[in-house]
């Protein structure tokens, strides 16, 4: 490995295991989306630095790509806000599997590493130009050895489609609705079919908390948009009598 | 340096993995750390693909990568199932075969 590979592992590892972190830790879901393209794209890297530029494309293309994206479009589904609950189902069972986990972490970093002091590094340079380049390579072991796998991963996803569209196909168990329907219910209800009056629009006041007024002068509270009615935000009506716009009208006020 | 520093790399990417599918509730997030054990499995097989100097560790981190491909649209698809009748992504909802 010379520095230039060391520097590119260095960096790519630390945001990778970032990413990682990011994603197990953070609350909302899409967030951890994007902490996993992080990281994917970061692995994307290393596969390039270990010689393998086929693996790297398919990994940006495949996983960043429409794996991810797939991800989002399912969050955007089943609900961007829709946090993790913080109830445990089996009781104190956090810890315990953070810290089996993080001991199968150092027993697997332990073992390995130390088993791999020694390991060979043939590199792929030799593989890579055998038969003109990493993806001929590739190509030709997929076709010659590997080739009863390739056609059965073929099969796989052909099944692998099939199931989603059969799982995701819902099947409608009453009638759709028509117009004429939802019209005719909502006139059977009773209630008001049409629109609510507007707010009411006046000399000195035009804001939506000012009641329309029917025609014998009483304010409507309906014609307030609900959430500024829930907070009892209405603007009180001023009455001005008759006489009294006359006497304004005539240039004499009181 | 040597190669093993990849395969390191893949063990503790697999652990934190393993970690979020143990911890979180949330089925989306759990499926998304199943991903990271899964790319951290590729790593690994094509950190070995260099050290033997073949090409085979490559061709069958391809194949993984097909496999979780077509995971990850049937286990969504399920998700979404799950989502549609229980109007819930934990994990911890469907419990109806417990009793």
């Amino acid at each position: 490995m010379n520095t230039g590979e060391a520097v590119v592992f260095w960096i790519c590892a630390i945001l990778a295991v970032l990413g990682a972190v990011g994603m197990v830790v953070s609350r909302k879901a899409v967030h951890s989306a994007l902490w996993i393209a992080l990281t994917m794209i970061n692995l994307a890297i290393l596969y390039v630095a270990n010689s393998a530029p086929f693996l790297g494309m398919v990994q940006i293309v495949v996983y960043t790509g429409a794996v991810m994206m797939l991800f989002l479009f399912v969050l955007m589904v089943v609900g961007v806000d829709s946090s993790d609950s913080l109830i445990e189902t089996i009781k104190g069972q956090r810890i315990p599997a953070i810290l089996l986990t993080l001991g199968l972490g150092i027993l697997l970093v332990w073992g390995i590493g130390s088993s791999l002091t020694g390991a060979p590094d043939r590199g792929l340079e030799q593989a890579n130009t055998v038969d003109g380049g990493n993806v001929q390579g590739i190509a030709h072991l997929l076709f010659t050895s590997y080739l009863i796998p390739f056609e059965a991963t073929s099969a796989l996803l052909i099944t692998a489609a099939m199931g989603a569209m059969v799982l995701a196909h819902r099947e409608r168990w009453v009638v759709k609705p028509t117009q004429k329907m939802l019209s005719i219910a909502r006139f059977r209800t009773g209630g008001h079919p049409g629109n609510l009056p507007n707010p009411g629009i006046y000399a000195r006041h035009n804001a939506v908390d000012t009641p329309a007024l029917l025609p014998d002068g009483t304010p409507l509270p309906e014609s307030i948009p609900a959430p500024v009615r829930a907070r009892a935000d209405i603007a009180p009506v001023d009455h001005v009598e008759l006489d009294e716009v006359q006497a304004i009208s005539e240039g004499h006020s009181k | 340096m040597n190669p093993a520093n990849y395969i390191v790399l893949s063990a503790i990417l697999f652990s934190i993995g393993a970690i979020g599918v143990l911890v979180r509730r949330n089925a989306i997030i759990v499926f998304m750390s199943v991903e990271l054990m899964l790319n951290a499995a590729n790593l690994a097989f094509v950190a070995f693909a260099r050290m033997n100097g073949s090409l085979d560790g490559q061709v069958v981190a391809f194949f993984v990568m097909v496999v979780a491909a077509s995971e990850v649209v049937v286990g969504l698809a399920l998700i979404v199932t799950v989502f549609r009748t229980r109007r819930s992504a934990s994990v911890d909802e469907p419990n109806l075969l417990k009793y």
